[in-house]
């Protein structure tokens, strides 16, 4: 049993930047590139880990402790995900602990982005805020239509509930696309955000992270990435509910799962274009409406209302 | 059946939702494709003449003439995108959500029977699509965009008329989607008018004509 435990916190732990490598390959094949090889967000952190760090004089000691603290943050909401098999860490109500954690680290990164005094980052700090904001309730209802579904209030359950199978039904296909568009949200992915501009009228993640360098720098991209992961788990979860068996088919299908999702990913990246700013609000407000619609959905088809 | 029930209400999202005009009107032709076959399946019977033809029927109507009666009508005129709406999508949207809250809550007041091979769903499902089609009536003001909410009220109407669809006689329904393309040939020919006189088919400058 302890061996189950371990084999997720081991898959936590090592495989999120391989799928940030799949995203981009995705991405470079539809644009006729090559592109960097899969692996090079590992090489990334292992070669900013080496250096040394800079810190700005006018920061305090709130900005030093952010990257790890917020790492480690985002391994414990990734814990109380059944990823392989059973999570390590399981309880009555670990659902809004998992929302809520998320929301810790978003906290953390915005006041570090607030600490370095530049008005630059204060201002990603406020679109941080804002789209963090309308998405959590989005978030709330997506898990709301799962407890209702399952009738359990823990993660473990609500994701492994027995069928080995797609669940065709509309209501979760709704909530799939809803909490897809949000796993972009949150994670700055392109029609929100694009990760790989600078270009400081658009970005919102990237700003915030500008005056980190060395270690520091690759501790965020790597919490960056188990975040990334721990939500296209979850997303794919929601359509494919984890299965009951040995835990190396748990991880095999896992890997495909996200494997599936993080090339959908890479396909959208690679065929929209970001939308423009005062459009995104819009857009999280349309995916709230979308799931409380599968909510009024899933509660008439249970007869609750 | 349920799915397609779905996909009639997220085609009437799509329409609130975007900015573009081809956009919904695109919308709108998926949305007269599925009731067309909505039609079908509420029925029951497979093979059964009257089911064939009203769907053939309403599949040309609302699937192809009509859209393109609408593509036609707005050939010509620049305004593809709505530069500045009345009220703002932010609360349009929300409006949206609490119409479709209200359609689901209220479902136990209306004493509609629904029959055995009709699901449940049907009736939020048509509420929903009847106030969004008001909701765009009254709060767009450009022409087309009226036009397009009159003919999602009337889908939503149409989907109403699911229930009794076995009872009813096809010539009926025929004769009023026969109406509805009146309609839209008319409200065409208003576009047109309106566009002519004063170079632009918001509505709102209508209100500005008076007695000379």
């Amino acid at each position: 049993m302890e061996y189950n435990f371990l084999c997720n916190i081991f898959i936590l732990i090592v495989m999120p930047p391989f799928f940030v490598g799949v995203i981009n390959r995705v991405k470079s094949i539809i644009a006729g590139r090559t592109g960097p090889p899969i692996l090079q967000l590992y090489h990334d952190i292992f070669k900013l880990i080496k250096k040394n760090a800079v810190y700005s004089r006018s920061t305090s000691c709130i900005f030093r402790i952010v990257p790890l603290t917020s790492l480690l943050i985002v391994l414990c909401a990734g814990m109380l995900l059944p990823i392989a098999s059973p999570s390590p860490i399981s309880f009555q109500g670990d659902v809004i602990l998992f929302v809520y954690l998320f929301a810790l680290a978003r906290f953390l990164t915005i006041t570090a982005a607030l600490d370095t005094a530049s008005s630059f980052e204060g201002m990603g700090a406020s679109r941080e805020a804002t789209y963090g904001a309308l998405s959590e309730i989005t978030i709330f209802i997506v898990l709301m239509t799962l407890v209702i579904i399952v009738k359990s209030l823990s993660l473990n359950k609500m994701l492994t509930h027995g069928q080995n199978v797609f669940v065709a039904d509309p209501s979760v296909i709704l909530l799939f696309l809803a909490f897809f568009f949000i796993m972009l949200t949150e994670n700055s992915r392109m029609p929100i955000d694009d990760p790989h501009t600078h270009l400081e009228l658009t970005m919102i993640h990237e700003v915030m992270i500008l005056d980190y360098s060395g270690p520091d720098l690759g501790i965020i991209l790597y919490g960056a990435s188990i975040k990334l992961f721990v939500f296209m788990a979850f997303t794919a979860m929601i359509i494919f509910p984890c299965s009951e068996g040995p835990v190396w088919a748990g991880t095999g299908i896992l890997f495909l799962k996200v494997l599936a999702v993080s090339i959908m990913t890479g396909l959208v990246e690679s065929f929209t274009a970001r939308i423009k700013l005062i459009r995104i609000p819009q857009m999280l407000i349309a995916s709230f409406v979308l799931t409380l619609f599968a909510l009024l959905i899933t509660l008439f088809d249970q007869r609750m209302l | 059946m349920n799915w397609i029930l779905v996909g009639i209400v997220l085609t009437t999202f799509v329409v609130l939702g975007s900015s573009r005009i081809t956009t919904r009107i695109k919308a709108v032709a998926i949305q007269g494709g599925l009731l067309s076959v909505l039609q079908f399946v509420a029925r029951g019977s497979l093979f059964d003449i009257h089911g064939a033809l009203l769907f053939g029927i309403t599949f040309f109507i609302k699937t192809i003439i009509i859209p393109l009666l609408i593509f036609r009508s707005i050939r010509g005129i620049s305004m593809r995108v709505d530069k500045e709406p009345k009220v703002s999508s932010h609360s349009l949207l929300l409006t949206l959500g609490l119409i479709t809250t209200i359609s689901f809550l209220n479902i136990n007041t209306f004493p509609l029977a629904v029959g055995a091979t009709i699901s449940s769903l049907l009736i939020p499902s048509a509420l929903t699509t009847v106030l969004t089609g008001l909701l765009i009536l009254v709060t767009k003001t450009k022409a087309t965009n009226q036009i397009i909410g009159f003919l999602i009220l009337e889908n939503g109407v149409f989907t109403f008329g699911m229930t009794i669809v076995s009872e009813f006689p096809t010539i009926v329904e025929v004769g009023v989607l026969l109406d509805i393309l009146v309609g839209v040939f008319i409200m065409g020919i208003m576009i047109y008018q309106i566009n002519r006189t004063f170079d632009d088919i918001d509505t709102k400058s209508l209100s500005l004509l008076g007695d000379a």
